[in-house]
């Protein structure tokens, strides 16, 4: 179990001043200057040396993903995009970071900024967090006030400047290119990659986009050393991570605690356990709505940390943990989020754009058993059709709860197929199915 | 993405300047982006616009016209703001009520009883379809996908406030301060520390680094 001493984000439930003077009580910006002075080439060494795997769900090394800014300006400026559009369904520990510690996310822009070569940093939060970007932006106008960042960030020489952008509604721009889009003014469709943002990103300029945490997260391992933040967690799953723990539990909460926990341990210790005891529990969305369902078996031993969960064939996602017990009707949860992916598709692809309609119209049917058994490996066809035939991961994050709900929960979709079919006879098709 | 679903039969005003308020906010949000970058101001000028309807209408929306005179100011095609205009949820291309209630229904928050809060909702405004107005102007109730606060589901969004923790008479004792144009505090409703669980932090217990707020 994490101790509190190792913990990151000490102020998680704004018990305490948000802003600068009790930030810097919480040791933020405590020698950033030193920092700065070791140099990017130091800093980018220290980020990889310490493990660190983005936070946004992906888990691309966050280090590495530094190095691929280019090492000399060929003229163009460099930006730090900032990911703060949280709303992968289950997620909310990016919004706790934003209103309760603020200054972690500015200190790290400067940090992670200065290490990529870029004198600007553009903080892109999501529309709807309307009272946590006052917070921000309160902690963005101290820092310049106090010389923390402007044009001699923490005296170092260094100009950096820190802007807040709102977005207004659209999941889809949680996606880094779709983000960079939304940035210049545009609606939020993704774009193609190659070219990647770290050669042609914002405004045609190199640009690196990583999620809330990452850079909350910077400042601290580098103050502390990337050998204390690899000793925690597990081998390639190194660290703390904020976990969100939503659902069926008797205390929904988020928490921080070390990468690699067991679910269990996980949701007894911090969410006062699953409602109605352990053998209460149907199955777990252990990453966020695009990862894959685990059933109460796999829930049972699971580490919660990247390869893990992979190996599970789920995912980490953003480590948003969607608890639900025997009373949920597992099919319409599914179906639920099928809908969500249907209104947040962009509608530049046509799979994704027409997948997720009829995903969402077939998986309606099965919340009422009206379907023949056959259809499930239509369904399931389906899904892998969209999987991988678009341009962003959209389509893919569409395509996995179903695939999740297929493999684990056959069965009861089945069950409700032959109910239906007792209750009322065999379903009498609408429209052909292709057309559905 | 975003296009209402329902029959619109609103009216348009027939011009919109930016008043002194928004006037002074437009050279700082555009001096965020490089020159010549300025389109990139197009969403937080939609934001200006729709605050400044609410101030002098009561209603958050953003008339046609309001975009074309943003079109105007930051050298874009009027399509082009049209076409963000109606992508981002948050937009209100028709009036909306003076309280617009915003529920998540999303799995999380589905399955910590937002059908519920919605059915309370239903009830006490007498509306019946997503995206209408009740009769008296004063809610309009739209869906809305994961707001983000799945610790504190289920969420009901009122203008720019969460107010988390909801449940069936949670939500009618909201309705009723609204309907008196009392609007509580937000956050939990069920009076817990924000993100924590109820009954307090078991974690950040042992630390004494900070002066309290």
């Amino acid at each position: 179990m994490l101790s509190d001493k190792d913990r990151i984000f000490t102020n998680l439930y704004g018990i305490h001043d948000p802003f600068l003077a009790g930030a810097r009580a919480r040791g933020d910006w405590d020698g950033t200057a030193a920092i700065l002075a070791r140099g990017r080439e130091a800093i980018v060494e220290e980020m990889k040396a310490s493990g660190l795997r983005g936070r946004g769900g992906a888990g691309f090394p966050t280090g590495l993903k530094w190095s691929f800014m280019p090492k000399e300006s060929d003229g163009r400026p460099c930006y730090l995009a900032v990911n703060a559009d949280e709303s992968e369904p289950g997620t909310c520990k990016d919004r706790d970071i934003i209103r309760h510690d603020p200054h972690k996310l500015v200190e790290g822009c400067l940090v992670a900024g200065f290490a990529m070569g870029a004198h600007a940093a553009y903080i892109y939060i999501r529309g709807e967090f309307y009272n946590e970007a006052l917070n921000l932006q309160r902690a963005i106008d101290e820092a310049y006030e106090a010389g923390l960042i402007g044009p001699d960030a923490c005296g170092s020489g260094w100009a950096f400047d820190v802007f807040l952008h709102r977005g207004a509604g659209a999941y889809i721009c949680g996606e880094e290119t779709a983000l960079l889009e939304s940035l210049e003014g545009k609606k939020g469709m993704p774009r193609l990659k190659p070219p990647f943002p770290a050669a042609v990103g914002l405004y045609g300029c190199p640009t690196t986009v990583n999620n809330v945490e990452s850079i909350a997260v910077a400042p601290t391992i580098l103050r502390r050393g990337a050998a204390w933040f690899s000793a925690l967690g597990r081998p390639k799953n190194s660290g703390t991570k904020l976990f969100c723990i939503s659902g069926h539990v008797n205390k929904p909460c988020n928490v921080e605690e070390e990468l690699g926990i067991p679910l269990r341990e996980l949701i007894d210790t911090y969410a006062g356990g699953v409602r109605g005891g352990w053998d209460n529990l149907l199955a777990v969305i252990p990453g966020g709505a695009s990862v894959p369902v685990i059933p109460k078996s796999i829930c049972d031993t699971v580490l919660m940390d990247f390869d893990s969960l992979r190996e599970v064939r789920s995912g980490l996602g953003t480590a948003a943990v969607i608890v639900m017990d025997k009373s949920t009707d597992i099919i319409k949860a599914i179906a639920r989020l099928s809908q969500f992916y249907k209104h947040e598709s962009c509608g530049q692809c046509t799979p994704c754009r027409e997948g997720t309609g009829w995903m969402m119209r077939v998986m309606n049917r099965m919340v009422e058993g009206r379907a023949e058994p056959e259809e499930i490996d239509t369904l399931d066809q389906v899904t892998r059709q969209v999987e991988g035939h678009t341009i962003c991961a959209l389509g893919d994050a569409a395509a996995w709860p179903i695939q999740g709900l297929i493999r684990h929960f056959r069965p009861v979709m089945e069950e409700r197929i032959a109910a239906y079919k007792a209750r009322r006879g065999a379903p009498k098709p609408t429209m052909p199915m292709a057309a559905e | 993405m975003s296009a209402p679903e329902t029959a619109d039969t609103h009216a348009e005003p027939d011009s919109f300047v930016f008043d002194e308020q928004s006037e002074a906010l437009i050279p700082k949000i555009i001096a965020k982006y490089p020159a010549g970058r300025q389109a990139s101001a197009v969403l937080p000028l939609l934001d200006l616009a729709q605050r400044q309807m609410k101030r002098a209408t009561g209603s958050a929306w953003v008339p046609r016209v309001a975009m074309d005179t943003i079109a105007a100011r930051l050298g874009m095609a009027p399509i082009r703001v049209y076409e963000v205009a109606t992508f981002y949820l948050m937009f209100n291309t028709r009036p909306v009520g003076k309280w617009h209630l915003q529920l998540c229904t999303t799995t999380p928050c589905w399955l910590r009883g937002s059908d519920e809060v919605v059915a309370t909702c239903r009830r006490i405004t007498g509306i019946k379809g997503w995206g209408e107005t009740s009769e008296d102007g004063q809610f309009t109730m739209t869906e809305v996908e994961c707001v983000g606060a799945c610790v504190n589901a289920p969420i009901l969004q009122v203008n720019d406030d969460f107010y988390e923790d909801m449940d069936a008479a949670k939500t009618e004792a909201l309705l009723e301060a609204l309907k008196r144009n009392e609007p509580p505090k937000p956050g939990s409703m069920a009076g817990r520390q924000t993100s924590a669980p109820e009954g307090g932090p078991t974690t950040l217990t042992t630390l004494h680094l900070a002066p309290e707020s």
